[in-house]
This record gives structure tokens, C-alpha cells and sequence, in this order.
């Protein structure tokens, strides 16, 4: 028998970094977004990708009727968006569920741990809350060595699945904005 | 010189069967809720048209996630002013992209058909204290939003080109179309959401 292993050590590969992999491994040929700090490392990996196109959105609702027209058309897509735009989409939000059709949304937390901004706090903490109400299947990871496998399973859910899935980013693994307050 | 200097005469029924006639297998279409839905269902029912029900402000979006999907495709969306209204800020993103398969057609009559003819903000202005909108001009918003191509279309004598262009020229083409108000039958397609889907997929892809 061999020594017993101690800890995972932990990847040095940025979590962002491992969601654009699972974007890869998943076939996903279309990604849009609004501008987004949380989000940003992983919009210029796509963005600079031959394999993905990249749309920025105007408003996060645009994301989900491209979703439904990339998918009719044969092709798989990925919202990225910020807790505070998740209000805007509920509507549409439902055309997941009406046509039946996958959908994924990696979703970056505010309002959410330590958060210094009072305007982030009820959209972030009522985002769990609407997208459940509209029967979005919900995933959620704090933890940079979890978030691999939390998109990949999300993923899975959605393509494989046939589900509206949304990852929670949370702010605990994004770290806390402070403007350089302490 | 006011936009609204005379009445439309276009009638949309018989303009969007002339847009659709002889539509192929390489003509994907989307309609928006009310009466876009029911005037291209009229046209004649077929797999490659997805017309919806309900998400308005969601065909422009629609159309370009899927002419992005299908370049080889002719991707054609047909809506009215109230649902392009709803989502303004689409016609810039699609900008952005520059789909070249890719036409947009609202059909303008001015009011919100599905809830009882109440007016748009395309409606002219002092056109008394329940019918006013403000004169909205959204073939001037496209060209704003980047779309060069988009234009007005008022007469009769303009629809041969019209459809043309709609159907072959390089895109992305907008078409504003005004049309009258007018009182139509309601010819519907299936309503189920996910089978809609799947049959569009179904002839497109060879699975659902």
C-alpha cells in the first residue's frame, strides 16, 4: 500500500479558467454576456476563442430567447450574467420550460457574503428565490476546487438533461468587491 | 414633413403570403405572438416556422441565435410594433453581429392588436387623448442601432422589392412595413411549445 494521500493540492488552473474547459468540452458555440468584473477572465477566453462566438447583450433577458434560437438552430449556448441582471430575464425565463429546450446560466453572486453595496442586496438575495419560482434547477458552489465539477454537472443537466440550469457563483468564491475600502 | 401623412393601405395577410410563398427548406421563420403568428399560419402551417405564443420581445433574439447557428440558412423574423418595441436594445445586438442571413419585418399597424387595438408609441402624436403615441419611427431606431439596411415600406407598388429583399439580400435587412388595421380571422397553429420545437428541429436537423 502506498501513502496514504493528504489533501487534494489544490489546482493552480484558475476556476475560470476550468469553466471555459467545460464550455469546450461541452460544445458550447455561443456565449453571451453583459460587461461583468466576476465573469471577466472567462468573457475574454471566449471571446479570443476560434471555437465560441461571443455576444454582448444589451440586457440579460436578450440571452434567453438567443438561447432558444441558437438550440432550434442545432447549436449549444451559455448566459453569463451578474445577480443583479437575473431580475430582468424572468420573464423570459420561462421559454425554457414552454418549448422544452436546454439552458445554462453561470451566475456571479452579489449581495450575497460581506457585501459592502445595500443597492446589491435584494436582487442577490431574491435570485435563488425567482429562479426556483420559474423552475430553474439550481446549483451552487463557493469553492474554487468544486466549481470544475459543479459546471460540469450542470452542464450535463442541461444538454444531457434537457433542464434550465443556473450555477451560482457565489460571492465567497469571487471574492468581496470594496473599492479599496478595507 | 410628418411620417403619417396618409392612412396605410398594405393589408398583412395577403403581403405576408406573397413574403412566404414557395418558402423551401433553406426559409427558417419566426413570428412574434398575435397576429404576426396568425398571419404567417395563414400562409400555410409548416415545421420551419416557429410562431410563438407568448415571449413577447423575444423574436428578434430568437432570429439571430439561430441565423448564427444556420448561416447557410435564410433566417426570416416578422413581428409586429408593439413586440419590437419591447425589445429595442435586440436591434443593436444584432448590429453587433452583422448577420448577412438574417431579415427582420414589423409589421406596424400602430396599436397593440391582442388587447384591443390601444396605440403605440408608433401612433402619431395628438391623434386625440386615447389613440396618441409619439410618432416612434423604428426603421430610424434600426439604422441608429447600426442596421443599414432598414427602410419603410408604404405602398404597394414597393412590395415586389420588398420581398425580395427580404428573402435574398444580403442581410441583416429591416423592413418596416405599415399596414392597416384591420379586423382578421384568427388562423392558428399548434399551440405546445415543446412540440413546435421539436418539429422545427425535426426538419432542420433530421432530429428533435
Amino acid at each position: 500500500m502506498t501513502a496514504a494521500p493528504t489533501q487534494p493540492a489544490p489546482s493552480k488552473v484558475d476556476w475560470r479558467d476550468q469553466i471555459f474547459e467545460v464550455f469546450q468540452d461541452h460544445d458550447v458555440k455561443q456565449v453571451y454576456h453583459v460587461p461583468d468584473a466576476g465573469h471577466g477572465r472567462l468573457i475574454e477566453a471566449c471571446q479570443t476563442s476560434n471555437s465560441i462566438r461571443t455576444l454582448a447583450l444589451t440586457t440579460e433577458e436578450e440571452g434567453i430567447p438567443l438561447a432558444a434560437g441558437a438550440w432550434l438552430g442545432g447549436q449549444r449556448s451559455v448566459l453569463l450574467m451578474q445577480s443583479s441582471g437575473v431580475g430582468n430575464t424572468i420573464n423570459l425565463m420561462g421559454m425554457p420550460k414552454t418549448l422544452r429546450f436546454p439552458f445554462l446560466t453561470l451566475i456571479t453572486m452579489r449581495g450575497d457574503w460581506g457585501e459592502f453595496n445595500s443597492w446589491q442586496y435584494p436582487m442577490g438575495q431574491g435570485t435563488p428565490k425567482v429562479l426556483e419560482a420559474m423552475g430553474v434547477l439550481l446549483y451552487s458552489v463557493d469553492n474554487a476546487a468544486e466549481v470544475k465539477a459543479t459546471v460540469d454537472a450542470a452542464a450535463r443537466s442541461a444538454f444531457n438533461g434537457g433542464q434550465a440550469v443556473a450555477v451560482l457563483l457565489r460571492q465567497k468564491l469571487i471574492g468581496i468587491k470594496n473599492f479599496g475600502k478595507k | 414633413m410628418s411620417t403619417h401623412a396618409h392612412r396605410a393601405t398594405l393589408q398583412r395577410r395577403p403581403l405576408v403570403k406573397q413574403l412566404l410563398d414557395g418558402a423551401d427548406d433553406n426559409l427558417l421563420v419566426i413570428a412574434g405572438l398575435g397576429s404576426s403568428n396568425w398571419d404567417i399560419t395563414a400562409a400555410g402551417d409548416r415545421p420551419l416556422n416557429m410562431p410563438l405564443w407568448g415571449s413577447m420581445g423575444a423574436p428578434v433574439g430568437m432570429g439571430l441565435g439561430l441565423a448564427l447557428a444556420q448561416p447557410s440558412k435564410r433566417v426570416l423574423v416578422i413581428t409586429g410594433d408593439g413586440d419590437m418595441l419591447m425589445s429595442l436594445g435586440s436591434l443593436a445586438t444584432v448590429a453587433t453581429q452583422m448577420p448577412e442571413n438574417l431579415a427582420i419585418v414589423v409589421l406596424d399597424n400602430e396599436k397593440f392588436g391582442e388587447t384591443g387595438n390601444q396605440a403605440t408609441h408608433t401612433s402619431p402624436r395628438n391623434n386625440g387623448p386615447t389613440d396618441s403615441g409619439a410618432g416612434t419611427d423604428l426603421a430610424m431606431i434600426a439604422r441608429g442601432c447600426g442596421i443599414a439596411d432598414a427602410t419603410t415600406v408604404r405602398e404597394a407598388g414597393e412590395v415586389a422589392e420588398f420581398v425580395k429583399d427580404v428573402r435574398t439580400k444580403k442581410g441583416p435587412v429591416f423592413r418596416l412595413v405599415k399596414v392597416m388595421v384591420e379586423k382578421l380571422e384568427f388562423v392558428m397553429p399548434p399551440q405546445d411549445g415543446a412540440h413546435l420545437k421539436d418539429r422545427f428541429r425535426q426538419a432542420l436537423l433530421g432530429h428533435p
